[in-house]
């Protein structure tokens, strides 16, 4: 799927050690010379990102985007009818990866039933049903990507439910 | 909302992680996968030094890419005693599968038992036995001492034929080479038991006899064969949902490469839908039939063949008998075989006869004949692979209508040349090696009929669960819990007792009328809920275990964690068992009964293996094994050379035919004469019922969902056992997706969810087969066929509702399983 809009990419964000460090500081004298410092956090950071307006959004039209950076392609869109988790006003707002998570090709959204399909393969997600593989052949259900709109109705994107193909971590690290 | 595991990130294979060769354990087409296990506290890293793949992991891996895995490929578990993590993901490398997963198979590490992740938690880790009113678990001697006494006592004091046995044939699983020979030895030379069972049906018996009388296997081609071919015939097969990368790997490539496709089957099946999308519709032909009229179709087909002058007649004439009949029909032959001449005074059938008992158009089974033998423009012969499956194999008439479609690859010269073969398509791998079961007899027994007329009095079952997967379930349950019941009571009665006042006890409950029974599983199964003594069995990867495919690929699936608590592999507990019955026997100073007992000093599978499968094929070892890796070597070993193993790649290459056993080579045609439901009140129930109750599978489940009964990712698509209904059907009875409806006949009630389908036809609705949350067998009637083959596939019912949607069954997917693109 062609991106028709790239997103607002946020900064990744960067690791905070304050805590431990000042508890470090504090500790005995006798340390060994290179400390093991550990990532502090159980799960991934993921960004913030600005993907768009609700203004934007046609309703059953999905708009191009990536997430959690530009190499993860997803689509956000605005389904007409509400469906769990869904955000903004009518509750239809719903954002996907659109890797396939059985073998990475790209899917294609059919908008008679707003389900995102696998040309590869054949496996078919429900866009209204959090994303369920309806048929197919990956043993994930479709990441689901977490979002959050603002007053302004910016609409954000702050997450992801399961981890996206072609990634053992879904923010990738260097 | 759908089930989501919140993994955002998975531990890295390290470099130096162990891999070990492994094949799916689950249907017959055995993908290759690597498994990679390494410390709890190690990993690997994003640089390719880091990592086993070599590759830069810190960037974003693109379609099919070697080096990724997901989260239901992980686990930890454990190996010599420690925890370690697991990787199990597709091979690249592998022939068959070339790196695809399958939604069962990619899901193989998440369902291994983890005390650390709390994957698999169902599983048995101890032997049980029945004693204060519940299971109580105990030691292997004590199990097996009280398995021993009450089966000796019975054994002696009647005769062999009091114990019944239900026991898998298959490979893949806790099946294989290893598992079949320890059982077999046990009750094929030990014993002679002849009242015995496979897991899905009530004898012990082929499922495919005509092919074999025919004088052909029926596994004779390589799956190669589907990208060579002209044309892909399919009866009675989703190849798509239930050999999900044959039909990827190698169907998908013939039909991409101008192959066309027949599918024969009542209902329009995903396979169907996709060829179309692959092939275009214009080159897939969907024959949708009445139920259960296939072999009219077959002869007509053949008919049409014969009559054009499309047979290869060399092939006939230096390959098939000449001499008119060659075996009689008769009560273990339900057809006569002979010449194609013979056949065809019984098969003629015009193609207008045909479509009226087929409900399809005639100009389409003309089309079919011309896709499957009408030569080329230039005169060349069309190459056509049949495959088949349950749709045939559980239908109507087994064996002439198998014979009727064997007919058809023998008449066209489709046997062992590129591009041919006519072969079932299996479920389960195949792992069959035992002593001869000659003294079973054909027909074999109806065991299901022998338990429920009240004969027998001990019941050992391995990994089979009749409460599933056999017929005539519903009489079934109430008749082996009445009777297990019993001997529970008796148990009871007799707590506080020694153990010869126990076995007594048993004994006397047996002999008035009850069942001693004894469950080898992975798992406390619903048919287990009867058992007296239940033994933990271990599965593939937790022993090595061989086994070989749909093409005769044997593999060595190495052993990479440890069986979970005190479970063992069945070959093992098989050993012991009959090293019980010896001490047993002698103890009742019965010397000549317990030496039969004797020669099971086995301390590993391997050792079964070479007690076994190497005894009469001594050039197949472990080791050759293991470095054939997870392609293996097709069956029949021929050699070992250049350190190889040498197999076979397709059968019936220099075109003489074997399975029979006849000595002229000659392969036999099948006289399939159609007389309607060949089996016992099928008319009468089709004519009583508003809906044919078509049992079907669906990718998702394995079987009857042992191991996936306990996966949320499974249940939470699936909650209850699908049922495809016509949405015009469904309102018609006031249905919504979802809600929980019962489906009812004479044989008895069974339940599932409403679920709808555009393509249903009206009348007909699909049910998922096997479900532990409904079975379908209860409500199929016990009709089998002269050798006892069960017609699961044609029941009838009514249906009504039992409830609206739960919240669970509200919540799922009820879109078209069908691509859009």
């Amino acid at each position: 799927m062609k991106c028709n809009r790239m997103v607002d990419m946020g900064r990744r964000q960067v690791l905070r050690g304050g805590i431990v460090g000042a508890a470090g500081a504090a500790a005995a004298t006798v340390l060994p010379a290179e400390q093991a410092k550990a990532q502090g956090l159980a799960r991934v950071a993921y960004p913030s990102n600005r993907l768009a307006n609700i203004a934007d959004l046609a309703v059953n039209e999905p708009m191009d985007i990536g997430y959690p950076d530009a190499d993860s392609p997803g689509v956000l869109i605005k389904l007409g009818t509400a469906v769990e988790g869904g955000v903004g006003p009518d509750g239809d707002i719903v954002a996907y990866s659109v890797l396939c998570p059985h073998k990475g090709w790209m899917l294609s959204y059919s908008a008679d039933d707003k389900t995102l399909n696998c040309p590869g393969h054949h496996s078919r997600f429900d866009c209204e049903a959090g994303g369920q593989q309806t048929w197919g052949h990956a043993t994930n259900n479709l990441p689901q990507f977490d979002l959050r709109v603002d007053d302004q109705g910016d609409i954000f994107v702050e997450g992801v439910d399961e981890l996206i193909y072609g990634r053992l971590s879904n923010v990738l690290e260097s | 909302m759908a089930y989501k595991r919140f993994t955002d990130r998975l531990p890295i294979i390290p470099a130096d992680a162990k891999e070990h060769n492994v094949t799916c354990h689950y249907c017959i087409v055995g993908c290759g996968y690597n498994a990679y296990t390494w410390p709890l506290n190690k990993q690997g890293g994003p640089a390719p030094s880091e990592n086993k793949f070599g590759q830069d992991l810190s960037q974003q891996q693109y379609q099919d890419a070697e080096a990724w895995y997901t989260s239901s490929m992980y686990n930890v578990v454990k190996q010599d005693g420690k925890d370690v993590h697991l990787v199990v993901m597709p091979d690249v490398n592998c022939v068959v599968n070339s790196g695809l997963g399958s939604i069962r198979g990619a899901r193989m590490a998440e369902n291994r038992p983890s005390k650390i992740t709390g994957t698999q938690q169902q599983r048995l880790s101890d032997p049980m036995v029945w004693r204060n009113g519940v299971w109580q678990p105990t030691s292997w001697d004590d199990a097996m001492d009280l398995v021993a006494r009450v089966t000796a006592r019975v054994a002696t004091e009647g005769s062999e034929d009091d114990l019944v046995v239900s026991m898998f044939d298959h490979g893949g699983s806790a099946g294989g080479y290893e598992n079949t020979w320890g059982t077999g030895k046990l009750y094929f030379e030990s014993m002679k038991i002849k009242n015995c069972r496979i897991h899905n049906r009530p004898a012990y018996n082929s499922e495919v006899h005509s092919t074999r009388d025919m004088g052909v296997g029926e596994l004779n081609y390589a799956y190669e064969d589907y990208e060579l071919t002209d044309t892909i015939f399919m009866v009675g097969a989703n190849s798509m949902e239930t050999q999900t990368n044959l039909y990827l790997n190698h169907m998908v490539p013939g039909l991409r490469g101008g192959a066309r496709m027949v599918v024969v089957d009542p209902r329009r099946t995903l396979t169907v839908h996709s060829s179309e999308q692959y092939a275009g519709p214009e080159n897939v032909l969907h024959l949708a039939i009445n139920e259960g009229t296939d072999m009219v179709l077959f002869n007509a087909i053949l008919t049409h063949i014969v009559d054009n002058g499309w047979v290869d007649a060399d092939f006939i004439a230096n390959s098939t008998f000449q001499g008119g009949e060659a075996v009689a029909q008769d009560s273990a032959y339900p057809a006569g075989l002979g010449s194609l001449d013979y056949a065809m005074q019984t098969c003629r059938t015009s193609v207008e006869e045909a479509a009226g008992i087929c409900g399809v158009d005639a100009a389409d089974i003309i089309k079919a004949g011309e896709w499957i033998a009408q030569p080329h423009d230039d005169g060349s012969r069309r190459k056509c692979v049949t495959c088949y499956e349950k749709g045939i194999i559980w239908g109507n008439d087994n064996y002439r209508t198998i014979g009727a479609l064997v007919n058809i690859a023998l008449a066209t010269g489709n046997l062992g040349r590129e591009g041919g073969g006519v072969c079932r398509l299996g479920g389960h791998q195949e792992g069959y090696y035992r002593p001869g079961d000659a003294h079973v007899g054909r027909p074999a027994e109806y065991v299901d009929q022998f338990l429920i007329r009240g004969l027998g009095g001990v019941h050992h079952i391995w990994a089979c669960d009749h409460y599933k997967t056999t017929l005539n379930a519903a009489e079934f349950k109430r008749v082996h819990k009445r009777r297990s019941d019993m001997v529970k009571d008796a148990i009871d009665a007799a707590a506080g007792g020694t153990r010869e006042q126990v076995v007594d006890a048993i004994v006397s409950a047996i002999n008035a009328g009850g069942l001693f029974v004894v469950d080898v599983d992975i798992i406390h199964s619903q048919i287990g809920q009867n058992a007296h003594v239940i033994l933990p069995a271990c599965e593939a990867n937790e022993m090595n275990l061989t086994s070989m495919n749909g093409e005769r690929r044997l593999r060595l699936s190495e052993r990479y964690m440890d069986p979970f608590g005190n479970s063992k592999p069945d070959c093992l507990i098989a050993a012991e068992m009959a090293q019980n019955m010896e001490r047993v026997l002698r103890d009742m100073g019965n010397d000549a009964y317990a030496d039969q007992f004797t020669g099971y000093d086995w301390e590993t599978e391997e050792d079964a293996f070479m007690d076994g499968y190497n005894a009469g094929n001594p050039e197949v070892t472990y080791d050759r094994l293991r470095a054939m890796g997870n392609n293996g070597v097709q069956e029949p070993v021929v050699g070992y050379e250049n350190g190889q193993l040498v197999g076979t790649e397709r059968l019936y290459t220099d075109g003489t035919f074997d399975r029979h056993g006849r000595d002229d080579g000659k392969a036999l045609f099948c006289a399939a004469g159609w007389r309607g439901w060949q089996a016992a009140g099928k008319a009468r129930e089709q004519a009583a019922h508003r809906f044919w109750i078509n049992n079907v599978r669906a990718n998702i489940f394995w079987q009857n969902q042992f191991l996936d009964q306990d996966n949320d990712f499974v249940q939470d698509r699936f909650p209850y056992p699908f049922i495809e209904m016509n949405p015009d059907d469904m309102v018609d009875l006031g249905l919504a997706p979802g809600d929980l409806i019962e489906i009812i006949n004479d044989n008895g009630v069974t339940q599932g969810m409403a679920y709808p389908v555009s393509t249903a036809k009206v009348g007909q609705v699909a049910m998922v087969f096997g479900s532990p949350a409904g079975s379908q067998g209860n409500v199929v009637n016990p009709g089998v066929n002269e050798l006892v083959l069960p017609d699961y596939k044609h029941c009838w019912g009514d249906i009504r509702k039992i409830s609206d949607a739960t919240a669970e069954t509200a919540a799922i997917s009820f879109k078209s399983k069908e691509i859009v693109l």
